[in-house]
């Protein structure tokens, strides 16, 4: 407490409108009526959009799949956010640096080992993922622990600054052009496709979706039926009780970092094949896991899951009806809809 | 309900996500006196001031203030109409120094919008520097003018406690809310605070207070009004209040809270 | 009273650029060659430049508490619509002689100006209620939202208004009657007197009862609600203020530049601005041509100091420089080069 305005934005303290519901950790989501307003009136948008392009049922079905496969990685990405959001309280902007690392050292450490085989490609893959995990873990040591107690703006701007540096870093080491990763079935750069009752899939998509699933499970059993992971939840619910119970909350906090690490890389590394890896890939990636993790409550992992898939579809059949340069604009208009849906946020307090 | 009521409670519910922390509550108060609202925690005493202060809007039910209804209004509309409050826990403005707080307080008045600031205008200079004396003087008379230009962080809770209420009294109220105003005192300073809510009830201010000090709160109220479990239990003069069985089972009944 | 306190600091500081200014003018390149090249009037220029933002994005996130990543939008659209209107006053019908006068970037400047602060009213009325992270992402969405149309055509690319990825390139030269403001000693008056200007603005808005009423605010809302300050109504305010600000300048860099591209105020510019503001200290009206300057300088002294010394390390690692930077300033030292209470000191001191 000190100067008249420092950089501590308002920390102020939850007045008595929303009583107490300061605590409740569970996931609260914007009103389904609000949704299902909102939902409808995208569904007529694009409706009216399509019409103009001549699209029938085939044309939306494939854009539908296609929009789960980008999906299941922004849903990664959320998982991400989420993850570290209720261990740390902190919204960590470098998440979408751990996305690019993921492919960028797997491509380099696949090139290293040889550039050719399955067994090549899965151990650089691998490599890649516990590497970007490692680097994460030295981003929550190196930045954020130090820096636990400052204000929430301070910390979203060191993640901010934390991601910039990642990209520069990467920019330098890579270069600005874009990477070719080869697909996981044929271990080219040609894909498979697969004819599904007129809908065209390359063979990449499974291997996102039982990636993704597989990874989500896992989390699910890590978080369910391990010492370690209970811990994280406890740090999650409360994290002064997870504290005096004897949790080193700081190191939970470390892991969730690395998790996040993991669950970034694992997602842009299944979705490299099917698009070319750039330095600065994980702005865009990033910011639209973090709308996905908005669009589910910012607490809740099924929340997040969903909130990636719907949104993955919902910017796949805007991506398909409007023009090229627009795609982008769904996910961030969608952020600041969803935002104002629940303008006291989902979690009042969550931090430190 | 008599007709020379200052502010009018009618009937009013309010449910936060289904749950109810006031049901049907009435009661009334009216211009100068001092009114006491006791009850146990969690019986929806600050959320009423927080429904009279606009901060919340009530499930169901009306608040008349002056004949006019406040449901709806924005929190700073009830303080141009006159209602000004204190917060239970505090509520300063870090960095700023007590007087500055006083002048916040006088900002209504200022009538200054962001261009004349911006510009500075020699009207604006004017009403500055009348607001200043205006501000010394009232802070003169909460005794409060030896810290002036000293930032709040920096003073003990108790002179924290008046510096509110001298913000609170630079809106000019006609009806004053106070949540706790004892509470975090030591027995002197109550007994300060109490003489001076006295003597602002004596310059025609009214006075609604929540306080969970027995002794100050009955020391103090013309009238007292009782919460329980978000209805109003009983209301009337201390004694009586006092004396009332349902009150005292509802104290014991929560344990020695009070 | 206050106005005198901080009038003098003001005018030294006007005289200080002005006697620069002249010196400069009179013998071009002295202060580059008294610097060995570190400063130039080129840096100058932009310092004045980003000096106007950040007095606004100062009032907004140091005074009132309210985080702004998106600020380069409201500068850009500033930049873009000065540069539509003069480039391409013919496409939109405007007549050649009321485009070719010296008045007409002028008056867009104002116009401009006036119209993204009416469009930062609108919006912040509604983003303005939400708090800490969700004001942050918000205000981020809006800037990329921003962003997007102006590299997309604003959606309409058989006009060809903003030029897209390329932007446009022949923005005029501002002039005064038949004088143009240029070279760029010339213009760097202009662009601080507007720098100036601004931040005796922003002096005025903090010695006031809205400066009050904005730092009240930033403590508790809710207090100040309490006392009658329409909190909403004010943050939207400030919020227009600052944008306008923004716009001001915006227009000011694209007859400066002469050529606007989208990506000059995309999100990595947004954050510079905040990383400038924190340099400086936002809660200060000062901090914001320190901010500026600080930072520039130090992007200029690793680019021809350091970085330039050590081979085959190109101006690629500038980001990262600049990366770390804002980890280190916020972890380390986030007030800022200016401490408000060094400077309310100084105003106690001088009352």
């Amino acid at each position: 407490m000190a100067e008249p305005a420092t950089t501590e934005l308002p920390a102020r303290t939850v007045p008595g409108p929303r009583g107490p519901a300061a605590g409740a950790p569970a996931a609260r989501r914007p009103s389904s009526r609000v949704l299902l307003g909102v939902g409808c009136a995208l569904l007529l948008v694009f409706w009216a959009l399509g019409r103009r392009l001549g699209y029938g049922l085939p044309e939306y079905l494939q854009l539908l799949v296609d929009g789960t496969v980008t999906g299941s990685v922004y849903a990664l990405v959320a998982v991400g956010f989420v993850v570290v959001y209720r261990v740390t309280g902190v919204i960590n902007f470098a998440q979408g640096a751990f996305v690019m690392l993921g492919p960028m050292l797997a491509i380099t450490f696949f090139r290293a080992l040889g550039g050719s085989g399955g067994l090549a490609l899965a151990a650089a893959a691998l490599a890649a993922v516990l590497a970007t995990a490692l680097v994460a873990t030295a981003v929550h040591r190196l930045t954020l622990h130090p820096a636990r107690a400052a204000s929430p703006l301070t910390r979203i701007i060191i993640t901010v600054g934390v991601y910039i540096t990642l990209q520069g870093v990467a920019l330098r080491v890579w270069g600005p052009r874009p990477y070719v990763m080869p697909a996981f079935s044929t271990l080219q750069m040609a894909d498979r496709f697969v004819e599904v009752g007129g809908v065209t899939l390359q063979a990449q998509s499974l291997w996102v979706w039982g990636v993704g699933l597989l990874t989500v499970v896992g989390l699910v059993l890590f978080f369910e039926h391990t010492v370690v992971g209970k811990a994280m939840r406890a740090c999650a619910v409360n994290r002064t009780a997870a504290r005096l119970m004897g949790i080193r909350v700081d190191r939970m906090a470390t892991l969730a970092f690395a998790l996040a690490g993991v669950l970034g890389a694992v997602g842009g590394v299944v979705l490299a094949p099917s698009t070319r890896p750039t330095y600065d890939m994980g702005l865009d990636l990033g910011l639209k896991g973090f709308v996905a993790a908005i669009a589910g409550g910012l607490v809740s992992l099924p929340g997040a899951v969903a909130g990636g898939l719907v949104l993955g579809v919902l910017e796949s059949l805007w991506a398909g009806v409007t023009v090229a340069g627009f795609k982008d604009l769904f996910a961030f208009v969608m952020l600041i809809l969803l935002l104002l849906a629940r303008p006291q946020g989902w979690l009042e307090g969550g931090h430190e | 309900m008599s007709r020379d009521s200052l502010l009018r409670v009618e009937r009013v519910t309010k449910a936060f996500d289904g749950l109810v922390a006031l049901s049907e509550v009435s009661l009334e108060v009216r211009p100068g006196q001092i009114k006491g609202l006791i009850g146990p925690n969690g019986a929806g005493k600050t959320t009423l001031f927080n429904l009279i202060a606009c901060c919340l809007a009530p499930s169901a039910g009306d608040i008349v203030f002056c004949g006019r209804s406040l449901v709806g209004l924005p929190p700073h509309r009830a303080a141009e109409l006159g209602i000004a409050r204190t917060f239970q826990n505090v509520q300063v403005f870090p960095g700023m120094t007590v007087l500055e707080h006083v002048l916040v307080g006088l900002h209504r008045q200022a009538r200054a919008g962001l261009a004349a600031c911006a510009l500075q205008t020699v009207r604006l200079r004017r009403t500055e520097r009348r607001l200043r004396e205006e501000a010394e003087a009232l802070l003169d008379r909460l005794d409060l003018l030896p810290w002036a230009e000293v930032p709040v962080e920096t003073l003990p809770f108790g002179l924290l406690r008046r510096v509110e209420l001298a913000r609170a009294l630079a809106v000019r109220p006609k009806l004053l809310l106070l949540d706790e105003p004892g509470s975090g005192l030591n027995p002197t300073e109550k007994q300060a605070m109490s003489q001076l809510v006295r003597g602002l009830r004596d310059e025609g201010i009214t006075v609604f207070l929540v306080e969970h000090d027995m002794t100050m709160v009955m020391g103090l109220a013309d009238e007292v009004a009782v919460l329980d479990h978000g209805s109003l239990l009983c209301e009337g003069p201390p004694q009586q209040v006092q004396r009332d069985p349902r009150v005292v089972a509802a104290y014991l009944g929560e344990g020695d809270d009070a | 009273m206050m106005a005198r306190a901080w009038g003098r600091t003001w005018f030294l500081a006007a005289a200080a650029v002005a006697a620069v200014g002249g010196v400069e003018l009179a013998w071009p390149g002295t202060v580059a060659r008294l610097t060995r090249g570190l400063v130039s009037a080129d840096l100058l220029i932009r310092a004045g430049l980003f000096t106007v933002v950040l007095v606004g994005l100062n009032l907004l996130m140091g005074y009132a508490g309210q985080a702004s990543l998106g600020q380069a939008a409201f500068y850009g659209l500033g930049a873009f619509a000065s540069a539509i209107f003069t480039v391409r006053a013919q496409a939109l019908g405007i007549p050649p002689s009321v485009a070719g006068a010296w008045w007409w970037p002028w008056l867009v400047m104002l116009l401009a100006a006036v119209a993204v602060g009416a469009f930062a009213l609108g919006v912040g009325w509604v983003i303005l209620r939400l708090r800490g992270h969700y004001l942050a992402m918000a205000t981020l969405g809006l800037g990329i939202i921003v962003y997007i149309v102006l590299r997309e055509n604003l959606g309409l690319p058989h006009l060809n208004l903003t030029g897209g990825f390329d932007g446009i390139v022949g923005v005029p030269r501002l002039r005064v009657g038949g004088a143009e403001l240029w070279p760029v000693q010339v213009y760097y008056f202009v662009v601080w007197a507007a720098a100036l200007g601004a931040m005796a603005l922003g002096l005025n808005v903090v010695h006031s009862p809205a400066g009050r009423a904005l730092r009240a605010l930033h403590g508790s809302e809710l207090a100040a609600e309490s006392v009658g300050v329409d909190v909403g109504r004010l943050k939207a305010q400030i919020f227009a203020l600052s944008a306008a600000l923004a716009s001001v300048a915006g227009s000011l860099y694209a007859h400066f530049q002469a050529a606007v591209v989208p990506d000059t105020f995309g999100f990595v510019p947004s954050l510079e601005l905040v990383v400038m503001s924190a340099v400086g200290g936002m809660s200060s009206i000062w901090g914001a041509p320190l901010g500026a300057l600080a930072v520039l300088l130090l992007e200029q002294l690793l680019r021809t100091h350091v970085l330039g010394f050590v081979p085959a390390v190109s101006g690629e690692l500038e980001p990262v420089v600049f990366g770390l930077m804002l980890v280190v300033i916020m972890m380390f030292w986030p007030a800022g080069l200016v401490s408000s209470r060094r400077v309310q000191g100084a105003v106690w001191a001088s009352r």
